[in-house]
């Protein structure tokens, strides 16, 4: 037995709580960036820009998640996307590991 | 340090990333960006380039277990924080390219000064080396940077905040003078990064 889902009722402001980037595939993967004690905040974001094509508020914004929380979601996507992902953010060197969404 | 590089800044006409170092720090770079090479090439990740495709596609005898050394560790970290058979596969397809995609970052930095005129054995007279990078060049030298940086951190324990730490040590003291060095590539990279943004 289960109840209706409530986006049903207001979808205008249900949609506005869908982060960006989030698909809504079956099985959406997530790729997380970890803090470390070296990597630059300059660099971060530059990294966050770069390779995500993030414009500099959401690369300042997750960087800053990164720096305060110890960790953020950057990406989203299949398990195959987010394992390119995770690759090319060690090629930068930034400590990343990917998971599925819970 | 004699004469400190004043960093990287961006040429206003050609959009290069510019910098003037010593030959004492363009000798350090290269000597830390080589120590780096080495440290990737000593623990096999059994890669071969030069060799029939087919075959390196059939060959699968990546990595598959976390490196032993501290340094590398941090370098190819588990992209799996709790499924180690997954760990493992990931290794396995990726760790031998990331690898070499490192080295040949380090190498291009010592390509670069060595390019421009950086002699074999730096000579004892005062001489500069200017560097000139265009935007994929300033790309590899950020990254090689941030290895060199996570290397020399990793060797060092730095932690976050911990800067009253490093400066109460004594001058004399070898951890000091590499402490020193960190922060010294950390100001290089930060003002190549400002180039960049």
């Amino acid at each position: 037995m289960t109840t209706a889902s409530p986006e049903t009722t207001d979808p205008g402001v249900q949609q506005d709580l869908i982060p960006e980037g989030i698909t809504l595939a079956d099985t959406p993967w997530v790729t997380v960036v970890w803090n470390d004690p070296v990597n630059l905040m300059s660099y971060v974001s530059f990294v966050f820009q770069k390779h995500f094509g993030y414009d500099k508020r959401k690369a300042e914004k997750l960087m800053m998640e990164v720096h305060e929380d110890g960790r953020s979601a950057v990406s989203t996507g299949s398990r195959e996307e987010m394992e390119r992902d995770v690759q090319a953010m060690h090629e930068y060197g930034l400590w990343a590991t990917l998971s599925k969404t819970e | 340090m004699t004469s400190p590089t004043t960093g990287f800044v961006r040429h206003r006409r050609s959009k290069r990333a510019i910098a003037t170092f010593s030959v004492f720090e363009a000798d350090l770079l290269r000597s830390l960006a080589a120590q780096l090479v080495e440290l990737l090439h000593n623990e096999s990740a059994v890669v071969a380039t030069d060799r029939d495709p087919l075959e390196a596609l059939l060959d699968f005898s990546g990595p598959t277990t976390e490196p032993e050394d501290p340094v590398l560790r941090r370098l190819f970290p588990n992209a799996y924080r709790d499924d180690d058979e997954s760990a493992a596969e990931f290794r396995r397809f990726t760790e031998g390219g990331l690898r070499d995609g490192k080295a040949r970052a380090a190498g291009t930095v010592i390509d670069v000064l060595e390019e421009a005129g950086l002699p074999p054995e730096p000579p004892e007279e005062d001489l500069t080396i200017d560097v000139e990078l265009d935007a994929a060049t300033a790309l590899v030298w950020l990254r090689a940077l941030t290895d060199l940086r996570l290397a020399l951190g990793t060797r060092l324990g730095v932690e976050e905040g911990d800067e009253d730490y490093w400066y109460a040590l004594p001058d004399e003291d070898p951890r000091a003078q590499a402490h020193h060095i960190f922060e010294w590539l950390a100001f290089i990279q930060e003002t190549l990064v400002r180039t960049q943004a």
